[in-house]
């Protein structure tokens, strides 16, 4: 078995599946578990050991983090279907099978976004909320007149349905770890390579003929749908926990372009948007010292 | 009736052929928490074409997966693999069915040769927008119709634009004129706006089939 180092990365004290609606959930958790819990959501094509460098910061200061592989991602089951929706609803059957009191959540880009509307929805599962990089807005539309734009999305929405016609014999393409590392720094163009090939040992798996991501290779970036980002931000004023948002002010490939004009005036009563201007979109792997400072110091109000 | 299965992703749809014809072929497709029929409709007799009905994931013959994650656009996806092989369709959707027919013409103009809606189950969906709308579980083991498929179809969000692009799609791409015809009654908000573009007709539903009869 390969096996990379990266400095103050850990791996999970406990790794287990958890069977949510049928679909086996992995979860990694570090830290006494007899701890209070804290849960940690990550982004979309992302897993939950990218925590791997902050989770353990958060378990020395005397959490029990818990964070576990959205489904189709990390080692968690590859399902039939996926979809927003579902994804709230794993995150639920997991948060309860740890605890039915408040807990503190974080949740970074989209596992951000999904906790917002969880918190909307079931505020009564938070104590503390607390957004990485996760608050979208209304997308920048290109200059384009109404009938181009429309002819894009017939071409965006077919290529999605030719994708699907695919998917069922789809695979990851295989590299080697280095070619795994810098596909990915593609995407990830701010993080140290160092910490993308450690990446790859966890969130691949090493086949005969190379190392694959394990993420569903029916997925993909892109799609289309009805939900407009700029909605997820109505949900945010309502929010009566304590909050804490983390704006990341480097753009970068996987952000999601959000400027702190847009999100300001939604930000809850007693709120607080911290404003990152040297960071990119992953602000806990970039600072993870500063920002699990800032996280904790957040949660000891009201712990 | 015969019985074919069709892969989409890890799913199998089950596609039965009603009866058969030449030439282009009917596509029904059910409402939510329904099944395709056993035979072909009565409305359908004079079509010349073959007649085929689709059961959408989660319904029918088809698989019922673990854990949901329903929504319109995958249905839209299991429509779409059914169009791939039954080739150039007329689609008659009910319910949920016609809000994926709606979708599938403005999808794939190039073979779809007119979507009629017309009511039954899931006709309506969810909001037009965001809600606070709660979550709710059920454990397996799940039977057809799914519940999740029940939960999740019927709350999925239809904003009426959404609705209003795949009729422009279909209109800017498709041979026909009007390529979509609602035969529906009730007209929800999404509906409401389709009917409101160029290229859409209200009539009955013997009418949009002779209509697009070729």
């Amino acid at each position: 078995m390969t096996s990379v180092q990266f400095p103050g990365a850990e791996s999970p004290a406990r790794d287990h599946h958890l069977p949510i609606g049928g679909v086996q959930i992995a979860v990694h958790e570090w830290g006494d578990e007899h701890a209070d819990p804290l849960f940690l959501v990550h982004g979309g094509f992302d897993f939950g050991r990218t925590y791997d460098e902050f989770a353990p910061r958060l378990a020395r200061a005397g959490w029990r983090v818990i964070t576990w592989d959205q489904r189709g991602h990390g080692d968690s089951e590859h399902a039939a279907l996926y979809g927003w929706d579902a994804d709230i609803r794993d995150a639920i059957g997991v948060m309860s099978h740890f605890t039915r009191k408040p807990a503190p959540v974080v949740g970074h880009s989209k596992g951000g976004a999904l906790m917002i509307q969880l918190a909307d929805a079931q505020p009564f599962r938070f104590s503390h909320l607390v957004n990485l990089d996760g608050l979208p807005s209304k997308r920048p539309m290109a200059d384009l007149a109404e009938h181009e734009r429309t002819r894009m999305m017939g071409s965006d929405i077919a290529g999605w349905l030719d994708h699907r016609r695919t998917t069922a014999t789809a695979q990851r393409k295989a590299g080697t770890l280095e070619e795994l590392a810098q596909r990915r720094a593609k995407m990830n163009p701010r993080l140290p390579i160092e910490w993308l090939r450690y990446l790859v040992t966890v969130g691949a798996r090493e086949d005969a003929d190379g190392w694959r991501w394990k993420l569903d290779p029916s997925m993909r970036f892109g799609g289309f749908g009805p939900w407009r980002p700029e909605w997820t931000a109505t949900r945010l004023p309502g929010l009566g926990m304590p909050f804490l948002g983390v704006l990341a002010g480097q753009q970068e490939p996987m952000g999601w372009g959000t400027l702190p004009h847009q999100i300001q005036p939604q930000v809850p009563t007693g709120g607080r948007l911290e404003v990152m201007h040297e960071l990119g979109h992953f602000v806990h792997i970039e600072q993870p010292a500063t920002m699990a400072t800032m996280i904790l110091e957040f949660l000891e109000r009201g712990r | 009736m015969s019985t074919e299965f069709l892969t989409h992703n890890k799913v199998q749809l089950a596609l039965h052929r009603l009866r058969d014809g030449s030439g282009r072929a009917l596509l029904l497709l059910h409402g939510l928490g329904e099944q395709s029929p056993a035979t072909s409709p009565e409305w359908a007799q004079a079509w010349p074409g073959p007649v085929f009905a689709l059961d959408f994931t989660g319904h029918g013959t088809s698989t019922v997966p673990m854990g949901g994650g329903y929504s319109a656009e995958t249905m839209l996806a299991d429509a779409d693999i059914a169009l791939a092989h039954v080739g150039e369709a007329t689609v008659v959707g009910r319910g949920l069915g016609a809000y994926v027919a709606l979708m599938l013409a403005g999808a794939r103009p190039e073979l779809v040769r007119g979507a009629v809606l017309c009511d039954g189950p899931g006709l309506w969906g969810g909001s037009t927008g965001p809600t606070s709308t709660s979550f709710h579980s059920v454990d397996p083991p799940y039977d057809a119709p799914d519940p999740n498929a029940l939960i999740d179809l019927s709350r999925d969000l239809r904003p009426p634009d959404y609705a209003a692009l795949f009729v422009r799609l279909a209109l800017e791409h498709a041979g026909a004129a009007d390529p979509i015809a609602v035969a529906a009654i009730v007209r929800p908000p999404w509906l409401a706006a389709a009917v409101g573009e160029v290229g859409v007709v209200t009539c009955s539903l013997a009418d949009a089939l002779e209509l697009y009869t070729p």
